[in-house]
């Protein structure tokens, strides 16, 4: 037991003299910008923050300076854990000291890192974190992306008016805010829409993470749902559906943007055709300059479709260059002044404005899964 | 609950336990050769898994071929872990070789995430383990009928290689007194390599039966079964490998019953794992099937 607790000491006393010598390296230079990107690289969120990386690497390549100065990306992995985002935000905004912040996917990770960034006084620019809390009472937090509550409306306008449903079975990740809120915003919806209380048949839960909802799912099949919302992490998703379609269950599955990703088809396979889902972008329809040019480099960088967060991540990062060039400083205060006279920027995933509660009002896009594909369906409008 | 619907949530209860009794076979056969908890048994498990999507999908060999290739290859990797982890550290305190077990589990999942990449990679199933069956209203997915058969046989061979064979005798001779083994001329060094070998191969067919059932290959995919089979291993009577069985049979009902008849307990579903390891080694320290052998770790 004396063994144990001096080995213990000697570790602490290691990892305090580590922190240490990390702190008195970090003088920042003047000649580079630091924007530190904050994403989940690894674990259950990792390749949804691994196609927000690849935009805004794309972006960092085709307009890497500004001022005259060049853009240096620090990258930092918050490991899809609440508890590794705030500790990853805090090496950003302490050690590094960047000029401002890119992230993260998936609202709760966002979440974790804003108090911090807040603190700091660094401005962060979500991707496509959803949840409204996200930029709320956070005046240093952005987004380029709509929010879940327009996101719950067209998701239920869509399962009551274009598919006329009437009962609805929700399953939830009861870990993530994102999907708890996107639930309560569907549900919300799609009650005022049917004028019926019990519309809603069933709501079931599950943990980020989780492999098996047989159980869940046997639950829901007794009440025969028209309609299955299930936002949520994209792998759970896609398992969700297959393990739906092995239990008989024929149900039309609908889910948020989260799905956005090409992890969702290999996982899903045949089982997720004909899933329709909300999302940001659409990379069969290029709607403005800007997304021409963002379709055409990224096909020629990586040799594959971008994911709709890929765009976004792209956006986020020109948002924050020109916000850079407009208050011609690269201080963290003014650039989040200048974030917040953002307007009609042409983003490759359509126009951004940023309106007073630091979000950017943009429309949504429903796909579909076609013979193993994203298909667009249709345009809403906030 | 309908009895359709109470049925169909068995099946879901039966293929989960029974995944995660043959998980805790192999932590349990180690344990209770050497004593040593192997929490890198999760990480081989991960390996196994990823083996065999390479054959398959990157090499594109006939899956049984890769899943046989798979088993040898994480054999080896298993035998080669205990030697570079294990075998040093023979002699020195449990303490010491428990500590290295967590380190090479930290450091097989950091170097998987390097060299398999993080993005969750899709198992290919073949339509063989794909196909449903349908009992009156019940759905049974082929791959539910073949993980308690696989559990099944592997069980009496494990039995059989325990309590039958030379080296069987050799390994509980090896369990009882190392010295004392080592004194009858046994090669101690020959019988820890071939348990790890086993219980190596063990954790590869339970990682390619994971990957089956759900087929979704990550490099932390063995964190979360490798602990819950633990306590599988641990509620059964660790070093008893009946008592594994029974201990994932158990675990796989009470996850899935929790949600099926107390569905907004979902969340806390996992604790009641972990709750349940807790009771049981309070009332019966030695698990439901242990034996009570006086030292423990």
């Amino acid at each position: 037991m004396k063994k144990i607790f001096s080995l213990l000491t000697l570790a602490a006393i290691m990892a305090a003299g580590v922190s240490l010598t990390g702190c008195s390296n970090s003088g920042s230079s003047s000649d580079v910008i630091k924007i530190g990107v904050f994403e989940p690289l690894t674990g259950a969120n990792g390749a949804g923050g691994a196609d927000e990386h690849d935009g805004i690497k794309l972006a960092n390549k085709l307009f890497p300076t500004v001022l005259g100065k060049k853009v240096q990306l620090v990258v930092v992995d918050n490991k899809s854990d609440k508890v590794e985002a705030a500790n990853a935000a805090t090496v950003l905004a302490q050690k590094e000291k960047v000029n401002a912040v890119i992230g993260s996917w998936g609202s709760s990770l966002s979440m974790s890192g804003g108090p911090i960034f807040a603190e700091a006084k660094i401005p962060a620019v979500a991707v496509s974190a959803t949840n409204p809390n996200v930029t709320k009472g956070n005046d240093y937090y952005f987004r380029v992306c709509f929010l879940d509550p327009f996101q719950g409306v067209v998701g239920a306008t869509y399962a009551a008016k274009t598919l006329n449903a009437k009962k609805v079975a929700i399953i939830r990740e009861v870990s993530n805010d994102y999907s708890v809120g996107l639930a309560k915003f569907f549900a919300d919806e799609f009650v005022k829409l049917t004028g019926d209380q019990k519309s809603i048949v069933a709501t079931a839960d599950y943990n980020t993470g989780d492999q098996d909802f047989t159980a869940q799912l046997t639950n829901i099949k007794q009440f025969e749902p028209d309609v299955i919302f299930a936002p949520g992490n994209y792998t759970e998703s896609a398992l969700i559906i297959k393990q739906a379609r092995a239990l008989g269950m024929k149900a039309q599955f609908i889910g948020g943007d989260t799905w956005d990703v090409t992890s969702f088809l290999e996982v899903g396979g045949a089982a997720v055709e004909g899933a329709v889902f909300s999302t940001f972008f659409a990379n069969d329809v290029p709607i403005n300059k800007t997304s021409e040019a963002f379709l055409k480099s990224f096909r020629e960088e990586y040799k594959k479709e971008p994911a709709a967060v890929s765009a976004l991540g792209y956006d986020a990062y020109l948002v924050i260059l020109e916000a850079i060039k407009r208050t011609n400083s690269a201080e963290p205060q003014k650039i989040r002044d200048a974030l917040t006279q953002t307007k009609d920027f042409e983003g490759s995933a359509g126009s951004i404005t940023i309106n007073a509660e630091r979000n950017a009002d943009k429309a949504a896009v429903f796909k579909t899964v076609k013979d193993g594909k994203f298909v667009f369906l249709t345009t809403v409008k906030p | 609950m309908d009895l359709q619907t109470f049925l169909q949530q068995f099946v879901n209860a039966l293929s989960l336990g029974s995944l995660y009794a043959l998980i805790a076979i192999g932590y349990t056969m180690v344990y209770g050769i050497l004593r040593l908890i192997n929490f890198a048994h999760g990480d081989v498990f991960m390996i196994g898994g990823y083996l065999a999507f390479y054959g398959i999908s990157t090499f594109v060999i006939p899956w049984w071929l890769a899943v046989a290739l798979a088993i040898a290859l994480t054999t080896l990797f298993g035998v080669g872990l205990e030697r570079a982890a294990y075998r040093p550290l023979r002699d020195s305190p449990r303490i010491s070789i428990m500590i290295s077990a967590i380190g090479a589990s930290f450091l097989i999942e950091n170097l998987a995430i390097v060299l398999f990449d993080a993005r969750p990679k899709a198992f290919p199933v073949s339509d063989f383990f794909a196909a449903n069956y349908v009992f009156s209203g019940v759905y049974v997915a082929g791959i539910s009928l073949i993980i308690p058969l696989v559990t099944i046989v592997l069980l009496a061979v494990l039995l059989w290689i325990v309590h039958r064979t030379k080296t069987g005798m050799a390994m509980r001779a090896v369990s009882t007194d190392i010295d004392a083994a080592r004194l009858m001329a046994i090669d101690v060094d020959r019988i820890i390599s071939i348990t790890f070998a086993i219980g190596s191969a063990l954790a590869a067919i339970g990682g390619i039966m994971w990957a089956l059932k759900y087929p979704r290959l990550e490099p932390l995919m063995g964190i979360m079964p490798g602990l819950k089979c633990f306590i599988a291993a641990v509620v059964g009577g660790i070093g008893s490998i009946a008592g594994a069985v029974l201990g994932g049979l158990l675990l796989g009902f009470i996850e899935l019953m929790t949600i099926a008849f107390l569905p907004e307990l979902t969340g806390y579903k996992d604790a009641f794992a972990f709750v349940l390891l807790i009771v049981v080694l309070l009332v019966k320290p030695t698990g439901l099937l242990g034996k009570n052998q006086g030292e423990k770790v």
